[in-house]
């Protein structure tokens, strides 16, 4: 991340900064919405975008960090509970991830989805059999501001990892295994540990946004906090930004948060049609991303420039 | 001369074919050998079970007396085996410097930062890429893309090096650098399985050679001896009124 992409990332960063400051409470409402976006897309690219499996995991790693605060938030201080939301959600990319990881392709996608919804319904079940309820009141006495803060810190985090991720061998292991599984191994790379690894350090983040987000419902119940919508969102987001690089699910994570807010607020019957309709235009646009496309685009503006320049 | 590999028995089946049907041979440190024989006889199936892409159905193969037949890929590279593809398969979307950390970086005694951007400089120039490091290896011909794959084998400082067809499609003067490279990491001390449809190279690199049919060994010994056996040109040009 150098140059322009750096830029843009502080950019938006400062500029997000400066809602709590400046704007109307709607607008925080606003700024949390797109700075949990940003902290799930760009976590979910973390390792989607090497790897190129796709995840529709997000919704379970979010509602376990949800349930987590929900259940655990009055009794821990609120510390200690990010950490154990953390430790949970590594713990479960883990499992998950040794049993699915050597799945290919396809197979991992709908198994991410049933995992996501099995977890679901397996939290509907103990809530209504031991808990005696369908849904938890969350009465944690955090400010907009408290979640807000934060979410930033969260989502800088996600940067400064996926940076450091992005220059170690880790990092390098990771593209090789994307471009070809085969060769990576043959050059000695331990696949199966690289991509469980990385599952488990998005995973983490997916579960802490999950628990930040908590308190800002005062009621919680599975389905929302395991929405799959969740899930699409995340993935739809980042494959708009551009899932290639670290700073291009921003891309894709302001625009469509923005988009998905009017729609909401518009059309909420039609929501998930609209949805669908927003994932192909898309695929079918935009298939390499705005990251993708702005990376094309740029050479070819500056063609007449030495080729020094460009690169 | 010590033994660095030692195959015995091995089979590997796909379905009803048996592919790969009881092969035995040994390898030398600092040798050549050469594995030969007409299409579909076996050859890249024995290299991928050498180097842990398949799994051997029956047979034992031991690197320095440690078996290994089984592994997995990454840990046979990790003991010091490297190999090149038969269709060439470099990292498209990396370029060429980074195709090359990539088998310095995971090998058993890894290189990073300084030492290995020395390294990868090193080994591009070695194999005739200095100066394209920069280049997306998706961008190189068909010949510099062969030629980083090598580079990126030899970064693995393997102990022994399995190529398949790697001087297939190399003009007469790429073939002789290719050949005086190959010559040139013997005398290193590495060992090669050399899987080879020019029998020049073959002629001229390999100390001794086997020759391949139907997954079984059709005959071995010196080069010559070898490809003047009647049974090995019956196996190749068939029967003469065919
Ligand atoms: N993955 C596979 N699945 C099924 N059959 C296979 C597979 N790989 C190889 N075979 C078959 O095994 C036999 C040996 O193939 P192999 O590629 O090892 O031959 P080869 O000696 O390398 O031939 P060539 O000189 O054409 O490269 C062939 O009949 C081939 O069709
Ligand atoms: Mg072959």
């Amino acid at each position: 991340m150098k140059g322009v992409p750096l830029a843009l990332v502080v950019a938006a960063m400062g500029a997000l900064a400066l809602v709590p400051f400046l704007g109307t409470g709607y607008h925080l409402a606003l700024a949390i919405g797109i700075l949990n976006n940003l902290v799930l897309a760009t976590a979910w690219a973390l390792f989607s975008g090497p790897t190129r499996y796709v995840s529709l995991a997000t919704a379970a790693f979010f509602g376990i960090g949800s349930y987590a605060a929900a259940g655990l938030g009055e009794a821990l201080p609120w510390p200690v509970l990010l950490a154990v939301a953390l430790v949970l959600g590594a713990a479960m990319a883990l499992v998950v991830g040794l049993s699915t990881l050597r799945l290919s392709g396809i197979y991992f996608v709908i198994f991410t989805f049933g995992l996501s919804e099995l977890i679901r319904q397996l939290v509907t079940w103990w809530e209504v059999n031991v808990s005696r309820s369908v849904g938890r009141y969350i009465f944690l006495d955090v400010t907009q501001e408290g979640i807000f803060w934060q979410l930033f810190g969260l989502a800088a985090l996600v940067f400064l990892v996926g940076w450091l991720i992005g220059r170690s061998r880790l990092g390098l292991a990771l593209r090789v295994v994307g471009d070809d599984e085969l060769v990576a191994r043959h050059c000695g790379i331990n696949v199966t540990g690289a991509k469980l690894l990385l599952f488990a350090v998005s995973a983490a983040f997916m579960t802490l946004a999950g628990a930040i987000m908590a308190p800002r419902w005062t009621y919680l119940d599975p389905s929302i906090a395991f929405n799959p919508v969740i899930s699409f969102q995340a993935l739809i987001m980042a494959l708009l930004g551009g899932a290639g690089r670290l700073w291009g699910p921003l891309l894709g994570v302001v625009p469509l948060t923005l988009l998905f807010e009017v729609l909401g607020a518009n059309f909420p019957n039609a929501f998930s049609i609209l949805l669908g309709l927003v994932f192909m235009a898309i695929v079918y646009a935009v298939p390499n991303g705005i990251a993708g496309w702005f990376e094309g685009a740029w050479p070819r503006a500056v063609r007449l420039l030495p080729q020094k320049a460009v690169r | 001369m010590t033994v660095l590999l030692e195959v015995s028995g091995l089979v590997r089946r796909f379905g009803g074919l048996v592919a790969v049907n009881g092969l035995s041979f040994t390898v030398g440190s600092s040798e050549i050998l050469g594995l030969i024989g007409p299409n579909g006889s076996g050859k890249t199936t024995a290299l991928n079970l050498l180097s842990g892409a398949l799994k051997p159905d029956a047979g034992d193969i031991r690197l320095r007396g440690r078996p290994v037949a089984g592994l997995s890929p990454d840990r046979i590279a990790r003991l010091g085996v490297a190999r090149t593809f038969q269709l060439v398969r470099v990292l498209p979307s990396l370029d060429a410097r980074e195709n090359v950390l990539a088998g310095l970086a995971f090998r058993a005694d890894p290189l990073w930062g300084e030492a290995a951007d020395r390294e990868v400089s090193h080994l591009l120039q070695r194999v005739g890429l200095g100066g394209r490091g920069h280049q997306r290896s998706a961008e190189l011909t068909y010949i510099d893309q062969k030629r980083l794959e090598l580079a990126r084998a030899l970064a693995l400082a393997p102990k022994l090096l399995l190529l398949d067809e790697w001087l297939a499609g190399l003009n007469p003067s790429e073939l002789q650098d290719g050949i005086g490279l190959i010559q040139s990491l013997r005398r290193e001390g590495l060992s090669i399985v050399l899987v080879e449809h020019v029998m020049d190279a073959i002629r001229t690199l390999c100390d001794r050679c086997i020759v391949m049919n139907a997954g079984s060994v059709l005959a071995e010994g010196a080069p010559d001896a070898v490809l003047s056996d009647p049974q090995v040109v019956h196996a190749y040009l068939g029967d003469p009124d065919a």
